[in-house]
C-alpha cells in the first residue's frame, strides 16, 4: 500500500512543518483551529497503517532507509515500525487530537506558542517510536524534552517553574547516561573499547544490528550498559525510586500536557526497555531480573498507597500512574509471552484510561478551578453524563472485566505467575489497592449530598468534550471485549523479543502450544 | 639552505604577513590626524581578512593537504594549522561585524580597535603554525598583548580597566611560567624545536629527567591558563565580564581556539613521549574544569559571568577530546576537538551577539532579570538565544549535541570512561543555569520598561548566520566532520598518526 510513499516520515514531520505557518498567524482562534486541523490530518493519515500493516509479514514494516545521514560515523536515517510501535504511533496521533481539542477552552494565553510547542512535541514523540537507528532515536528523545519543558513551564500551575526544570533535569540526566551506553554498544560493535575487543563490524547505530550482536556481548559489559540504559528509561517510566519528578510535572502541567505526558511520554521508558534493554542485553536482563521485579513491585504498592492518601484528584491520578507503570514493568520482566503481551497492551490501556482521567479532571478544573476532592461531592446529580463516563474510565483503570484494563492486568498476572508466584501475589495486591483508591475518590466526588453550593450550577459535558472523550470510551470497550486484533499485531514482536532474550523459553512455549518449533527466528526487515 | 629557497618558504607564510601588515597599516593611517571613521576602518579590516582568507585558501590549494616544515623547522604548514587559521579568521570577521554598532554606541575610537584585532589574529595564525616553542610563544604574546589592550578598551569604564589589569598581570605571570618551562626543557634537551624535543625527550635520564618533568609541567600549566581550564581559570570571569562584549566573544571563541591549537600541537608533538604522564594531568584538569565551571555558573546572575564560567566548563569538555590519544587505527582521534571548537565558535559568537543586542551603552542589560519577558518583546532574539543555549547544553538538533557526543565517544573509546561520566553529568547540570535565562525569557513577564534591542543589521545577520551554522552542524555534520578529520589526518601529528 505504501510502497513508494515515505508514510512514516510524512506522519512524523507533518506536525513540525505544520507548526511553521503558526508563526505568522495573528488570531488565536485561527491558530487553534489550524493546529487542531494539522493533528487531525496526521491522525487520519496514520489510520491506514493499522490496515496496511501485514500481521504475517516482516517484523518491521513501512521501512525507510537506511539512508546515510552522517556517513563519517555510521549514523543513518532509518525509520520503520513493528506491531508494538504501530500501536504506540496510533496512540500518539489519537491522544494528540484529543489533547488539542481539550486545550481549546483551557488555554487562553500565548496560544501561538502553545500550539507550536504541542505540534513540535508530536513530531518528537512519533520520531522516537519510528526510529530504527539508535542515534536518530536519541535525537528525537532529546528534542522532545524542550517543548514539554515549555508546556509545563509556561502554561502550568502554581509551581510550574520548579516542576518544569525538575522534569527537564531528571530526564536529561537519565538520557545522557543512556548516551554513554549507546556509545559503548557502538564501539563494541565496531572497534572495541576498554579492553574488550570489538566485533569489527562497520560502525553503525542500527538497532537491528545491535539486536543481532546482543547475545555475543560479554556479560560484564552488558551489565554496565544495562545500568546506563536503566537510568535513562527508569526515570522516564518512572520506576521507583526515580519517580519523584512525575507528580510535580503532572500536577503543574496543563491538561493537554498531562494527557500527553501520561499517555505517551511515560511509554517511552517502557518502550526503551522492550526495544533496547531486553533484546540487546539478554544476559544482564536475566541477571538483574529479581532487582527489576522488586523495584516494579515497590512501585506498584507504593504508588497505590500514596495515591490513596492524595487530596488532589490530579495528584491521585499521577501516583496511580506510578502504580500502573509498575505493573507494565513487572509484565515486561516476566519475559514470557503473556507477560510481554500484557505489558505492551497495558501500555496502550494506561494511555487510554489515564489520558481520559486527566481529561476528565481537567473538565471540572476548568469549571471550578480546583482539583481538591473535598471541594466536590454529589456532583453526579448535576453532571450525570460526566459521572457515567468517569465511572466507565474508573472501571477501566481498576481492571473490571469487559473493559481494557482487565485484559492487560490479567495477562500480566498470568505472565508474572509463570515467572514466580509471589510476583503475582504482590501484583494482585496492587489491583486491590487500585480499586480502593479509585472507587474511594469516585465516591467522594460523585456521591453523597451536594453540599458545596458552588457545585450546584456545574454544567454537564459540552458537545466538544463528549466528542473527545467518546473515542477513548469506545476503545476501552473494544479492547475489553475483543482484544484479539491487538494481540494479533503483537504476536510477531513478542515472539521476536522472546527469541532474543530467552531462546529456551520461546522453544518451550512453542512446544507447549503444540506448534512446531520454528527453525529460525522471525525474519527481520522486508 | 639557499636564500632563494627561504624566499619561497616565506611565501607560504603570506597570509600571516599580509594580515600583520594590514593591521600595522590600519594602525598607522587610522590614527594619524583625523584618522579613519568606524565605517571605513571596519570595511578595511573586513577586506583585509577576506584577502588573507583568499591567500590562505590559495596556498592550501597549492599544497593539497601536504605538510611543510619551513624556515629551519620553526614553522609548519599542515592541515591542522590550516583548520585553526580558517577558524580564527572566521571568528575575527564575525567579531568585527558584531562590534560595529557597539563601538559607535560606546564612542570610542574605532581604528585602533580593529587594528588590534587584526594584529592579534595574525598572532593566532602564527601560533597555529609555530613549530618551535619560541615561535609559538611569540605568536602567543602577539595575541595576548593585543588582547590585554582590547579588554581595557573602554578606558572610561572601571570594570574594563579592572579586566585589563587583571588579564595583564595574570597573563604575564602565566607567560612567565610558560617561558620558564620552555627554558627548563631547553636546558635539559638543548632544543625548542618540537620534533627534536620529541626525539630527545625519550633519551634523557638522571637529573635531566627531573628538569624535563618540571619543564613540561610548567609548560602545560601555562597552556591550561591560556585555555582557561580549572584551576588556572581565575582570570576568566572578571575579564569576560569587564571586557567590551564583542571582545569577550572574541576571547571566548578565537583566542580559546588558538590556545587549544598550541596546546594540542605541543602535547601531541613535542611532549608525545611523555603522553602517558600528561594524560593524567589533562584528565584531572578536564574534570576540575567541568565540575568547577559548571557548578560556579549555577550561582551567577550576570549573563556574561555565567557564560564565562560555562566557557571554563567547555574547556573541560574539549580537554576530554585532547585526552583521547588514539590507541589504534580505529580510534576517532582528534577530530572531535576540532569539530567541537568549530561549533563552539558559532555558538559563542551567537550567544554573546545576542547579549550585545540587549546592551545599552556600556553595560546595561547584562543581568538575567533584563531578559525577563524577552520572548514577547523580541521573539526572534529570544528564539535565537534559546537555540544557542540548547547548543551549549548539548541538546539536538544543534551542533553542540553532535560535538559533545563525539568528545564523549572519543573519551570512552580511549578508556577514560570516568572522565566522560563526569562530562555527561555536568552537562546535565549545565542545563539548570542555561535555562535560568530561558525561564526569564519565556516564563516570566518583563518587570521593567527595558529599551528595545539595538538596531544593527550586521549584528542580527551574524546571529542568524551563527544559528544557521549551529543547526547545519547539528543536522548535516558530515562534511564538517570530514574536514576536521582530514585536517588532523593530513598533519601526521606524532600521537594522532599512530
Amino acid at each position: 500500500m505504501f510502497e513508494n510513499i515515505p508514510i512514516l516520515s510524512i506522519l512524523c514531520y507533518l506536525p513540525l512543518l505544520g507548526a511553521i505557518p503558526i508563526l505568522w498567524m495573528r488570531d488565536p482562534a485561527t491558530v487553534r483551529k489550524y493546529a487542531t486541523g494539522v493533528v487531525v490530518v496526521d491522525f487520519v493519515l496514520s489510520l491506514p497503517l493499522w490496515f496496511a500493516f501485514d500481521r504475517d509479514g516482516a517484523l518491521f514494516q513501512f521501512i525507510e532507509g537506511p539512508y546515510e545521514w552522517i556517513p563519517a560515523i555510521g549514523v543513518s536515517y532509518h525509520f520503520g515500525i513493528d506491531g508494538m510501535a504501530l500501536l504506540l504511533v496510533l496512540l500518539t496521533t489519537l491522544l494528540g487530537v484529543l489533547a488539542f481539542l481539550s486545550s481549546w477552552s483551557a488555554i487562553h494565553n500565548r496560544e501561538k506558542e502553545y500550539y507550536f510547542f504541542l505540534l513540535m512535541l508530536q513530531t518528537g514523540m512519533l520520531g522516537v517510536f519510528m526510529a530504527m537507528d539508535f542515534f536518530l532515536f536519541y535525537v528525537f528523545w532529546e528534542v522532545m524534552l524542550v517543548p514539554m519543558y515549555f508546556l509545563i513551564g509556561i502554561w502550568g500551575g502554581a509551581r510550574k517553574l520548579y516542576a518544569a526544570i525538575k522534569f527537564f533535569l531528571y530526564t536529561l540526566a537519565g538520557s545522557v547516561l543512556m548516551l554513554l551506553g549507546i556509545l559503548a554498544l557502538y564501539f563494541y560493535n565496531s572497534t572495541g573499547l576498554l579492553g574488550w575487543a570489538g566485533l569489527g563490524n562497520a560502525p553503525t547505530f542500527s538497532i537491528l544490528q545491535f539486536h543481532d550482536i546482543g547475545a555475543s556481548i560479554p556479560p560484564d559489559l552488558q551489565f554496565w550498559i544495562f545500568l546506563a540504559f536503566f537510568v535513562g528509561f527508569a526515570i522516564k517510566v518512572p520506576m521507583f525510586p526515580f519517580h519523584t519528578w512525575l507528580p510535580d510535572a503532572h500536577v503543574e502541567a496543563p491538561t493537554a500536557g498531562s494527557v500527553i505526558l501520561a499517555g505517551v511520554l511515560l511509554k517511552m521508558g517502557t518502550y526503551g526497555f522492550i526495544r533496547f534493554s531486553l533484546p540487546i542485553l539478554p544476559a544482564a536482563t536475566m541477571k538483574l531480573l529479581p532487582w527489576m521485579a522488586v523495584l516494579s513491585i515497590i512501585g506498584i504498592v507504593y504508588g497505590a498507597l500514596v495515591a490513596m492518601a492524595q487530596k488532589d484528584m490530579k495528584k491521585l491520578v499521577a501516583y496511580s500512574s506510578v502504580s500502573h507503570l509498575g505493573f507494565v514493568m513487572l509484565g515486561l520482566f516476566a519475559l514470557n509471552g503473556p507477560g510481554l503481551n500484557g505489558a505492551i497492551l497495558q501500555m496502550i490501556n494506561h494511555g487510554l484510561s489515564t489520558g481520559a482521567l486527566f481529561l476528565l479532571v481537567g473538565i471540572v478544573y476548568e469549571r471550578r478551578h480546583t482539583r481538591a476532592i473535598a471541594e466536590y461531592g454529589g456532583i453526579s446529580q448535576v453532571m450525570p453524563v460526566y459521572a457515567i463516563i468517569f465511572l466507565i474510565i474508573t472501571m477501566s483503570s481498576i481492571g473490571l472485566p469487559a473493559l481494557n484494563g482487565f485484559i492487560g492486568e490479567f495477562t500480566i498476572l498470568v505472565g508474572a505467575f509463570n515467572r514466580a508466584w509471589w510476583w503475582a501475589l504482590f501484583a494482585a495486591l496492587g489491583i486491590v489497592l487500585g480499586a480502593a483508591y479509585m472507587l474511594w475518590m469516585y465516591q467522594r466526588v460523585f456521591f453523597g449530598p451536594l453540599t458545596n453550593p458552588e457545585n450546584k450550577d456545574l454544567k454537564d459535558l459540552s458537545g466538544r468534550e463528549l466528542a473527545y472523550l467518546m473515542p477513548l470510551v469506545l476503545l476501552c470497550f473494544w479492547i475489553g471485549l475483543y482484544p484479539r486484533p491487538f494481540f494479533r499485531v503483537l504476536e510477531k514482536p513478542v515472539g521476536y523479543l522472546i527469541s532474543k532474550v530467552d531462546p529456551s523459553l520461546s522453544a518451550a512455549a512453542d512446544q507447549v502450544a503444540g506448534t512446531p518449533v520454528p527453525a529460525t527466528a522471525p525474519t527481520v526487515g522486508e | 639552505m639557499m636564500p632563494a629557497d627561504q624566499m619561497k618558504e616565506f611565501l607560504l607564510l603570506a597570509p600571516e604577513i599580509l594580515l600583520a601588515s594590514a593591521g600595522l597599516l590600519l594602525l598607522l593611517f587610522g590614527t594619524v590626524g583625523r584618522g579613519l571613521g568606524n565605517k571605513e576602518a571596519s570595511v578595511v579590516s573586513l577586506v583585509s581578512l577576506a584577502l588573507t582568507t583568499g591567500v590562505l585558501l590559495r596556498v592550501e590549494e597549492r599544497l593539497e593537504w601536504r605538510r611543510f616544515v619551513l624556515l629551519d623547522g620553526t614553522f609548519v604548514i599542515d592541515g591542522f594549522s590550516f583548520f585553526w587559521k580558517v577558524l580564527v579568521l572566521l571568528a575575527t570577521a564575525m567579531t568585527i561585524l558584531i562590534s560595529y554598532r557597539f563601538i559607535e554606541e560606546g564612542r570610542y575610537r574605532a581604528a585602533e580597535f580593529y587594528s588590534l584585532l587584526l594584529l592579534a589574529t595574525s598572532g593566532m595564525m602564527f601560533m597555529a603554525s609555530g613549530y618551535t616553542l619560541l615561535t609559538i610563544w611569540i605568536g602567543l604574546e602577539t595575541m595576548a598583548l593585543a588582547s590585554y589592550i582590547l579588554a581595557g578598551y573602554f578606558k572610561r569604564e572601571v570594570r574594563s580597566n579592572e579586566a585589563a589589569l587583571k588579564y595583564f598581570v595574570l597573563g604575564a605571570l602565566s607567560s612567565g611560567i610558560l617561558l620558564y618551562g620552555i627554558s627548563l626543557l631547553y636546558g635539559a634537551t638543548g632544543t625548542v624545536q618540537l620534533q627534536e624535543l620529541a626525539e630527545r625527550l625519550g633519551t634523557v635520564s638522571g637529573d635531566a629527567a627531573n628538569l624535563v618533568a618540571l619543564g613540561w609541567i610548567l609548560l602545560a600549566a601555562g597552556l591550561f591558563f591560556k585555555v582557561s581550564a580549572a584551576p588556572f581559570h581565575v582570570w576568566t570571569p572578571d575579564v569576560y565580564v569587564g571586557a567590551p562584549t564583542p571582545v569577550t566573544a572574541w576571547l571566548a571563541a578565537a583566542s580559546k581556539a588558538a590556545s587549544f591549537a598550541i596546546l594540542v600541537r605541543i602535547l601531541y608533538e613535542g611532549l608525545a613521549p611523555v603522553a602517558v604522564d600528561w594524560q593524567w594531568i589533562v584528565a584531572i584538569v578536564a574534570s576540575a574544569s567541568m565540575i568547577w565551571g559548571n557548578l560556579a555558573a549555577l550561582g551567577q546572575e550576570n549573563v556574561k559571568r555565567m557564560l564565562a564560567y560555562s566557557s571554563i566548563g567547555h574547556a573541560g569538555y574539549v580537554l576530554l577530546g585532547v585526552l583521547a590519544v588514539p590507541v589504534d587505527e580505529h580510534s576517532l582521534g582528534l577530530w572531535p576537538v576540532l569539530f567541537y571548537l568549530l561549533t563552539y565558535t558559532f555558538v559563542t559568537m551567537g550567544a554573546f551577539g545576542t547579549v550585545i543586542l540587549l546592551e545599552r551603552r556600556e553595560y546595561a542589560g547584562e543581568v538575567a532579570a533584563d531578559y525577563a519577558g524577552l520572548s514577547r518583546r523580541a521573539p526572534f532574539l529570544a528564539a535565537m538565544m534559546l537555540f544557542f543555549l540548547l547548543a551549549l547544553t548539548g541538546i539536538p538538533p544543534t551542533g553542540g549535541f553532535v560535538g559533545k557526543v563525539y568528545l564523549f565517544a572519543a573519551a570512552v573509546q580511549a578508556g577514560w570512561t570516568w572522565v566522560a561520566v563526569i562530562g555527561v553529568l555536568t552537562s546535565a547540570v549545565s542545563l539548570y543555569y542555561y535555562f535560568r535565562l530561558v525561564v526569564n525569557m519565556y516564563l516570566r513577564d518583563s518587570t521593567q520598561a527595558t529599551p528595545a534591542p539595538l538596531q544593527s543589521r550586521a549584528l542580527v545577520a551574524v546571529i542568524a548566520f551563527c544559528a544557521l551554522a549551529t543547526l547545519v552542524l547539528g543536522l548535516m555534520p558530515g562534511p564538517f566532520i570530514r574536514f576536521a578529520e582530514q585536517s588532523v589526518s593530513a598533519s601526521q601529528l606524532l600521537l594522532s598518526s599512530r
